[in-house]
């Protein structure tokens, strides 16, 4: 049988090879294009109608809107709505992909740290470029803020260059963390259930409630990482 | 003592940073039921926030983590 590491297998479904890289089409890829046409299936349908009184689908999309769009106003301000699609995107790819991992057989795209990295990367190196193209190199101001006595420089400079250097790798390590421990418990669980007989019951009453707090973690954890890249575009574009 | 079993046993007592984060985001919550309690109105905008909070907090934990996994493969 499986044991519980099973379902994180890459598997190619068309072998590509170009120049000798590997680019196959694998299950990640796939469930990465169904996220993406679901979103993008959600939207475009639901403005379909275009009414000035929203019907129930098109309050939905303008709902999805309203909250990132007030997320964004509330940490950034109002010149952070320049990198609304930015963040819209990121939060919906997210959010999709962490919900279709949890359809029976369904492969959880960023339960890899390689997929988390390389959106923390993205917003990472995005958030530097702002920094830098908004205030120059009043940038690096932002590990000396202002209002700290000279004598602590020493020690708070490297302090805040190793915690802002360290923000990809916590915020993609959070998210794949989440993602894979969930997993694991459930895959874990259910192993227990034929082990045990008769009390196998008690392995799934656990398995329902894992489930749901599962869903849970895949809206806050697509939420958290959103309002996280929020924070430090927030740290970007106003200094302090 | 092997190489291996020290670094299984370096491993875990890695893990006991763990101890302080879970202190930390139980006082958050716990500040969080108590300020719901004063003012139950700002109830959803505390939630944000402490979610925020326990997001930071979790930070520190895989700083653990990595520190683990450093001496565990490294």
């Amino acid at each position: 049988m499986h044991d519980s590491l099973h379902q994180f297998l890459i598997k190619k479904l068309i072998p590509i090879q170009v120049a000798g890289i590997d680019i196959s089409f694998t299950n990640s890829s796939l469930f990465m294009f169904i996220a993406i046409g679901l979103v993008m299936t959600f939207q475009v349908l639901g403005t379909r109608q275009k009414a000035l009184v929203p019907g129930r689908f098109q309050s939905m999309v303008e709902m999805s809107y309203e909250f990132i769009a007030g997320m964004l106003k509330d940490t950034v301000g109002v010149e952070g709505l320049q990198y609304f699609p930015f963040i819209f995107s990121l939060f919906m790819f997210i959010l999709v992909a962490n919900l279709l991992g949890m359809i029976p057989y369904g492969f959880t795209v960023t339960s890899h740290i390689v997929v988390t990295f390389a959106l923390a990367m993205l917003v990472f190196i995005t958030v530097t470029i702002i920094g830098f193209a908004r205030h120059g190199r009043k940038y690096f101001r932002l590990f000396f803020p202002e209002g700290a006595p000279l004598a602590v420089a020493p020690i708070l400079i490297p302090i805040e260059i190793i915690s802002y250097c360290m923000r990809p790798i916590t915020l993609s390590v959070r998210l794949f963390a989440n993602m894979l421990a969930g997993h694991v418990i459930l895959k874990v669980f259910a192993g227990f259930t034929i082990a045990l007989g008769i009390f196998g019951v008690a392995p799934i009453a656990l398995n329902i409630a894992v489930t749901g707090f599962e869903f849970f973690v895949a809206c806050i954890q697509a939420y958290i990482f959103t309002i996280l890249s929020c924070l430090y575009l927030h740290d970007a574009v106003h200094m302090h | 003592m092997e190489v291996a079993a020290a670094k299984m046993i370096g491993a875990g007592l890695a893990m006991i940073a763990l101890l302080g984060v879970g202190i930390g985001i139980g006082n958050i919550f716990g500040n969080f039921i108590s300020s719901i309690a004063r003012n139950p109105s700002a109830q959803p905008e505390m939630f944000k926030m402490s979610l925020i909070g326990v997001a930071f907090t979790e930070a520190i934990a895989l700083f653990a983590l990595v520190i683990a996994v450093l001496i565990l493969f490294g």
